[in-house]
């Protein structure tokens, strides 16, 4: 395991003043593994990005990449590809030059250049754009030359800043799946800082959620979504019902509801997600069950958010996902009663 | 030795510096450096003689005590605070109406009223002086009506607030156009929703919105006007500003100690103006946000055409003051015999060998132009995109800015001091073009900076983050990338500098020798001697000059354009 470490930050810390942007930091990143920054805007995740490359300093704290003890390396000396949100690309030089930007002072011969141009402007689906500027290119092309200029050089390391932030939605839906494909094609150990968690949780063989200068948990997609380690990932991270309890001789109490769960009394707080709570199936006599009014269908396409009510969890309102033919089926609509029946297994419990 | 461990165990990591960093930390330095000697030295030098005595001893402010006990000098202070002040009250509600003029009205020819008004932008302000001799001096065509209207020379305040006021409009009028184009259309669609009076529009958005455009024109016309050197020499006959008390104190008495507490007079208030003026336009800026709707003028027949009555009458006057200079400087013997003859650019220019003089302009604009755009971007670029060496960043941003607040009689007075002292290694720069060069591109560094700096930042900030890490070192990237995109800016940069170069005399007065003489400092030499009909035509020169190298510069800026900006089309 520690054999394929690549990636090794150790006590990364780093302040602005009396700010702590981030607060020892611990993480090791596998070679050829794709790993997401995620968290809300001022977290610290690109900050920590832009630390691997060198274009910030920490405060105090390791890094080591392939074996080597980077922390004090200039961004020239270090080894990596770096796209950033903005693209950056050079306007006055056309796709080919940008492309083989890198090349050039590594004093590859031009032939080559002009062989590794061609190979990398196809494999990011732009065949025979070498000529064009990239004014003459749309945003997410922009980004796949960017992308083929950071790849250019062969990095060990391939650093992405919010790379589709600036795109529209159906491209960067797109563009982040023909990222993740070439990633796997090349091999190439990544890093991805992004705010959005649906990006995150398609494309990340392991995400990193950030708050506040620090990591609250770092998991596969499936780990972060279904076990969520604190309560900021769980609310961060996915759709996620609240409910304030209380843990009372052995036994979790949720308004009625009575759930058998470990430890000491004391309050809690219960986070479920909306898909979580089921409508179907409930055979009779299963546990768990109780019947709630609908308050609010919030359609939303091929389901809907509904609002609920329930004489059991009073007085808490609980959001969850029906089928819009769920719905009809039953035709259900506002002030209906529907029966409900809670996952146990799924429940977080929070002190 | 204890706090020295605890510093160790808390101290920050540092990357180490690449060697390429090495060469950008040592540019940065010789540009510093560069400004250190020919910026910070002369104005530091006189800061010291203000408090020296006759034998370079220490007297403290024993100079300044001497100077307010004078009631000649303390009288030309006082003129020069009141005709400051004249000539702003007058210029800035003219310029505020041509500008609202150009910014909200539909009047035709906009850009020949614009054109017309920045003139005298492209001659020595001393032009304006020597016109107003001819309408109104002793020999003046309009002598007559100036007497009935009881006035009985145009010698002394009444010529140089009059001159003036000619010679600051366009700087005003520039701010002011600026400062009235960045409005809002949204507020006044607001306004007219609620049926608001076009009078209470005015005082309610108009004027509120363009307050810190007027502060900072009045700011600069009055510094302008009170650091002025040109006009009360030729006009002023024996009413003394501070500004020709600094040059007969240093030039004709060699007292230099007062002279050094008059030009440090003279610095205050062009402080005083930068500090206002940096606050204000910050101000300013945040005032409009990026979400703003320009405001487009409906025609509305009535406005506009008294609009066009207004600027028509201002361009009128302007046209008056420089078609005269140029009549003039034709005119075979003023009054007597007017035809036209090239008898004051012949016998007064060429014969008298004063010609030479208007080459030394030209070598010493092109001078400013070529090395001042070379100087003045690197610099730019080497503080915006390089990093590390945090004090000389500090230190050059502040040199950089500097010149913006002196005035150029006072840089002028610092060369003397400072080129002139006896054990000045560089005091062989004494009297040559290439001192005359390096003053007037300090003179005028600060607008040049701020040009480039504007358009280093429309660049994506990550250019050299993406250079680093594909290992391009930073002058391959400024090579290959910044400087053809910025090269519009280079010829914007470039054109500035040469046309300030060729009409400018408050820095260069104190510092030429007759060989390297250039062609402003002329207009005033052979003014004093009488030729003023050769001095007009040395001043029509110097506008020729300018003219033709505008329209070359645009050129260039056109061609430049079509040959490096064209990925910019899509």
């Amino acid at each position: 395991m520690t054999d394929d470490l690549f990636l090794d930050l150790r006590h990364v810390r780093k302040t602005f003043g009396a700010f702590t942007a981030l607060d020892d930091i611990n993480l090791g990143i596998r070679r050829g593994e794709f790993v997401c920054f995620l968290g809300p805007s001022g977290c610290g995740k690109t900050t920590l990005l832009r630390i691997i490359a060198g274009l910030e300093v920490q405060t105090s704290g390791e890094i080591w990449q392939g074996g080597r003890d980077i922390s004090r390396l200039p961004p020239a000396e270090r080894d990596y590809g770096i796209v950033f949100q903005s693209y950056a690309l050079f306007p006055n030089l056309n796709v080919a030059d940008n492309v083989s930007y890198g090349l050039v002072n590594r004093r590859v011969p031009r032939a080559e250049a002009a062989r590794r141009v061609t190979e990398l402007v196809k494999l990011v689906g732009l065949p025979g754009s070498e000529r064009k500027y990239p004014a003459q290119l749309s945003g997410g092309q922009q980004q796949r030359i960017a992308l083929a200029r950071a790849l250019a050089t062969e990095p060990g390391l391939l650093l992405l800043d919010e790379p589709l932030s600036a795109l529209d939605a159906i491209v960067r839906v797109h563009l982040r799946q023909e990222i993740r494909s070439l990633q796997r094609k090349l091999g190439v150990t990544t890093v991805m800082v992004t705010h959005d968690q649906e990006e995150a949780l398609s494309v990340a063989d392991r995400i990193v959620v950030m708050n506040h200068g620090v990591i609250e948990q770092v998991g596969t997609p499936l780990e972060v979504y279904r076990e969520p380690a604190s309560p900021f990932v769980a609310d961060f991270v996915g759709k996620v019902n609240v409910l304030p309890s209380r843990v009372q001789g052995g036994q979790l109490e949720i308004g009625t509801l009575r759930i058998p769960h470990e430890g000491g009394d004391r309050p809690v707080q219960v986070y479920l997600r909306p898909e979580d709570v089921l409508a179907r199936p409930i055979a009779p006599g299963d546990a768990h069950v109780f019947d709630a009014r609908i308050d609010k269908i919030e359609f939303l396409g091929s389901h809907c958010h509904v609002h609920v009510t329930a004489q059991a969890l009073q007085p808490h309102p609980l959001t969850v996902y029906l089928s819009l033919n769920f719905l009809s089926e039953q035709s259900l609509s506002e002030g209906s009663i529907v029966r409900l029946k809670l996952l146990p297994e799924r429940l977080r419990v929070f002190g | 030795m204890s706090a020295s461990l605890l510093a160790l165990s808390t101290g920050t990591v540092h990357q180490r510096v690449h060697w390429s960093e090495r060469v950008a930390h040592a540019a940065l330095a010789l540009v510093v450096l560069a400004l250190l000697v020919f910026l910070a030295a002369p104005l530091a030098a006189i800061l010291m003689q203000s408090v020296e005595g006759h034998d370079g001893e220490f007297v403290g402010l024993r100079n300044f005590i001497a100077y307010a006990r004078t009631p000649a000098l303390l009288d030309s202070l006082w003129n020069s605070v009141w005709v400051s002040a004249a000539v702003t009250v007058i210029t800035i509600p003219l310029a505020f109406g041509f500008a609202y003029a150009l910014t909200r009205s539909c009047m035709r020819g906009k850009p020949v009223f614009r054109g017309i008004t920045l003139i005298p932008l492209l001659a020595p302000s001393l032009l304006s002086a020597i016109s107003l001799i001819y309408w109104f001096g002793n020999q003046g065509v309009l002598k007559s009506v100036l007497q009935a209207l009881g006035a009985d020379a145009i010698y002394g305040a009444p010529g140089i607030v009059i001159a003036e006021c000619f010679a600051v409009f366009p700087h005003a009028l520039m701010i002011l156009v600026t400062a009235l184009s960045l409005s809002d259309a949204r507020l006044y669609e607001a306004a007219d929703a609620m049926g608001t009076r076009a009078a209470r529009k005015f005082f309610t958005i108009t004027l509120p919105g363009a307050r810190y455009g007027l502060i900072s024109a009045a700011l600069i016309t009055f510094t302008l006007v009170v650091t002025d050197f040109g006009i009360p020499k030729v006009i002023g006959g024996n009413f003394n500003v501070l500004a020709t008390d600094v040059f007969k104190l240093v030039i004709g008495q060699q007292d230099f100690a007062r002279g050094a507490v008059v030009a440090l007079l003279l610095l205050a208030p062009a402080v005083l103006t930068y500090g206002i003026d940096s606050y204000v336009s910050r101000r300013q800026t945040a005032m409009l946000t990026a979400r703003a709707v320009p405001y487009e003028p409906r025609p509305a027949r009535g406005f506009d055409l008294l609009m066009t009555g207004y600027c028509s009458l201002i361009a009128l006057l302007m046209l008056a003051m420089l078609g005269m200079a140029v009549f003039a400087s034709f005119a075979s013997f003023w009054p007597y015999n007017l035809s036209p003859s090239w008898r004051h650019y012949v016998m007064g220019l060429v014969d008298a060998e004063v010609g030479v003089a208007f080459v030394n302009s030209l070598l010493m604009a092109a001078g400013t132009a070529g090395i001042g755009t070379l100087l003045v971007f690197c610099g730019a670029y080497l503080l915006e995109k390089t990093h590390g060496a945090a004090p000389l960043r500090g230190l050059a941003r502040l040199l950089a800015m500097l010149p913006m607040a002196v005035p150029g009689l006072v840089l002028g007075l610092g060369y003397i001091f400072f080129f002139n002292a006896p054990n000045n290694p560089l005091g062989g720069l004494y009297h040559t073009l290439t001192l005359l060069t390096l003053c007037t591109i300090v003179h005028f560094y600060t607008t040049g900076h701020l040009t480039a700096v504007t358009a280093l930042k429309s660049l994506d900030g990550e250019f050299e983050a993406v250079s680093a890490s594909l290992k391009v070192p930073f002058y391959r990237t400024f090579w290959r990338v910044t400087l053809p995109i910025c090269t519009p800016a280079l010829v914007d940069i470039a054109r500035y500098f040469f046309i300030n170069a060729m009409t400018t005399i408050s820095a260069v007065v104190f510092l030429y020798s007759p060989e390297t003489k250039v062609a402003a400092i002329a207009i005033l030499n052979l003014d004093e001697a009488g030729e003023i009909g050769a001095a007009a035509a040395m001043a029509v020169l110097i506008l020729a000059a300018s003219s033709v190298a505008m329209g070359l510069f645009t050129a260039l800026g056109w061609w430049v354009n079509r040959r490096t900006q064209a990925w910019r089309a899509r």
